[in-house]
């Protein structure tokens, strides 16, 4: 039998705000990325240290993965809840630091810390990590937004019982450009999930 | 819910330039992996499967302008084509594409690189070989580490089940690039010999490139001899570590329990595994413990690295569609590199190769970020030895 699933909450970071919701709950006037998303972090009180070691792109699904899970009342001990993002940039702007450290041969110093995050779904692990997700995690590269493909995906994880529920959406950085829209789907909840209203949350701000 | 199938497959690799070959020149015992001293790719040292720029042209010029294309789209388009050819399927709204690779393009963010760099955006790469063909559907391009490969097979099951596609070609390819090198290289990862999964003096792994492709079907009709049917597929992430395995082997041990749950079968009925084996101590270590944790120590079980090194984003593809060949032919492939077990569990590696009757087999990888992927494959046809 086909089962119906819900948009439980859904979040948003980008124009230097962060919003659950569709409503605001931080905003900051710095336009450069590393400090506004500092700044995001203080404010929502999310004390995890590791977050200062995370790349642009990691600290950007992590907290707009955690502005939702925390919420969640989630178990101590592990969750099955399912990560499938996508993104157009994957991790091109920590390739391209990689590479810059790599160009010259008088300055050659290529660097574990930073090679580790030249992998889009390294901000997965950091979000299963913080939230006890052993769990599915999939990283799409797409040129825009595509509801269509993450409904489908989801609604197969769904259907089959592989996931309780999923997390999805979009997390892009590139030159200092940034975007996350991340939902929750699950049995209950108020908005239909169904790509036309996935694309309604997304241009919802 | 509708079976699906590995059908059609391809290999370009240096140990060949289709799947039979590469087969073959495997059950020799040939290793594609040299010892290469090019200051270009890595101040030191280093050993790799790498494959000639010229000859991957010579046979791009057949089809194309091979100028107009990257060496990896060269690469993929190539591989591919031996897989769309043959099945002779009308690319319509039914077909879908599945682009597996975890760095792409990546060589052209180099200074001297002649393409533009916004050819390093891995949509771009999905929609050269998408319009290379002429795909009807945009291209679906997996970036998930060294998983991909394998979790591609997975998307595709599941696109396939959902009733979206009919047919899912996927093409899967990475380069060994200064970038790479240089990287595995900062991590102390890499072995400048060749390397020796599970091996008790194995120190690191060696990188490779290949391109691999396959066709995922939802049809019975026309499958070639290797085709198996997919019987269980799940991912499961380690929570642990972003860098580092899990050392209790937790994704992995979950993952291929879900696969086994799915595929409604015990680990008893698994006669072969096909495992990561990237030949650094933890990586090993952790499998063999995941192995053992699910009573699968007396399963046969190799690692390919040892003839390809690690191809990344294709390492899983290209392992899955040599492990449908091994089954065909109902031999248990020699797990290269391998001479005296050096993990803390028993795990019963493939010394030697082995003539087995094989009906089914577990594919597994895991990589950066904690990812885990498990694939149970079944035979498609009942040829004695």
């Amino acid at each position: 039998m086909t089962k119906t699933f819900h948009i439980k909450s859904y979040s948003h970071i980008k124009n230097q705000t962060v919003s659950v919701n569709g409503q605001a709950i931080f905003r900051d006037e710095n336009e450069d990325f590393p400090l506004f998303i500092k700044n995001a972090y203080k404010f929502l009180k999310t004390d995890y240290p590791k977050f200062f070691k995370m790349d642009n792109l990691s600290k950007l699904a992590f907290l707009a993965a955690d502005v939702l899970l925390k919420n969640e009342n989630l178990n101590e001990e592990e969750n099955n809840i399912a990560l499938i993002f996508s993104n157009k940039a994957s991790s091109l702007d920590t390739d391209r630091k990689h590479q810059a450290a790599i160009e010259n041969e008088a300055e050659y110093f290529p660097s574990p810390a930073v090679f580790v995050y030249t992998l889009p779904n390294i901000c997965l692990g950091e979000i299963s990590i913080k939230h006890r997700l052993y769990s599915e995690n999939s990283f799409f590269i797409f040129d825009r937004f595509n509801a269509e493909h993450l409904q489908l995906y989801t609604n197969s994880l769904l259907q089959s019982g592989k996931a309780e529920k999923v997390l999805c959406g979009w997390v892009d950085f590139d030159d200092n450009s940034y975007e996350a829209f991340l939902y929750l789907v699950e049995n209950v909840g108020k908005i239909e999930h169904n790509t036309e209203e996935i694309t309604r949350l997304y241009n919802i701000l | 819910m509708a079976k699906t199938y590995l059908s059609y497959n391809n290999i370009h690799s240096n140990l060949g330039f289709n799947s039979e070959t590469v087969v073959e020149n495997i059950s020799k015992g040939l290793s594609g992996l040299d010892r290469y001293e090019d200051a270009s790719l890595l101040p030191g040292p280093f050993c790799a499967s790498l494959i000639s720029s010229e000859k991957i042209e010579d046979e791009f010029n057949k089809i194309g302008d091979a100028s107009k294309f990257t060496k990896l789209e060269q690469m993929m388009i190539l591989s591919l084509k031996k897989v769309v050819d043959p099945s002779n399927i009308p690319l319509n709204e039914k077909v879908g594409l599945i682009i597996s690779t975890t760095k792409g393009n990546i060589d052209v963010l180099e200074k001297e690189s002649e393409f533009p760099k916004n050819r390093a955006y891995l949509s771009e790469l999905g929609k050269i070989i998408q319009n290379f063909f002429g795909f009807k559907n945009e291209s679906i391009v997996l970036s998930n580490a060294c998983v991909s490969g394998v979790m591609a097979i997975s998307v595709a099951k599941r696109f396939i089940s959902e009733g979206k596609y009919d047919n899912v070609f996927i093409a899967s390819g990475d380069l060994v690039t200064k970038f790479i090198l240089s990287g595995f290289n900062s991590f102390q990862a890499l072995s400048a010999e060749p390397c020796k999964p599970y091996d008790k003096y194995r120190v690191g792994i060696n990188l490779g490139e290949v391109s691999a492709s396959v066709l995922v079907t939802s049809s019975k009709e026309g499958l070639p001899a290797e085709a198996v049917e997919i019987l269980g597929d799940a991912s499961r992430n380690d929570a642990n570590h972003i860098s580092g395995p899990s050392r209790t082997g937790e994704g992995l041990f979950r993952s291929v329990k879900a696969a086994l749950n799915e595929a409604n079968i015990t680990s008893a009925e698994i006669d072969y595994i096909s495992a990561h084996g990237t030949a650094t101590p933890f990586n090993d270590e952790m499998e063999a413990i995941a192995f053992s944790r699910l009573g699968m120590e007396l399963v046969p079980l190799n690692s390919l690295k040892g003839f390809f090194g690690h191809t990344l984003g294709a390492s899983g593809l290209l392992e899955t569609i040599v492990g449908m060949h091994s089954m065909e032919k109902n031999i248990l492939f020699s797990s290269k590199g391998f001479t005296e077990l050096g993990v803390s569990k028993h795990i019963n590696i493939i010394k030697g190769n082995t003539p087995k009757m094989l009906k089914v087999f577990l594919k597994t990888a895991s990589g950066f970020g904690g990812c885990n992927t498990a694939v149970i494959f079944k035979k498609t046809t009942t040829n004695q030895p």
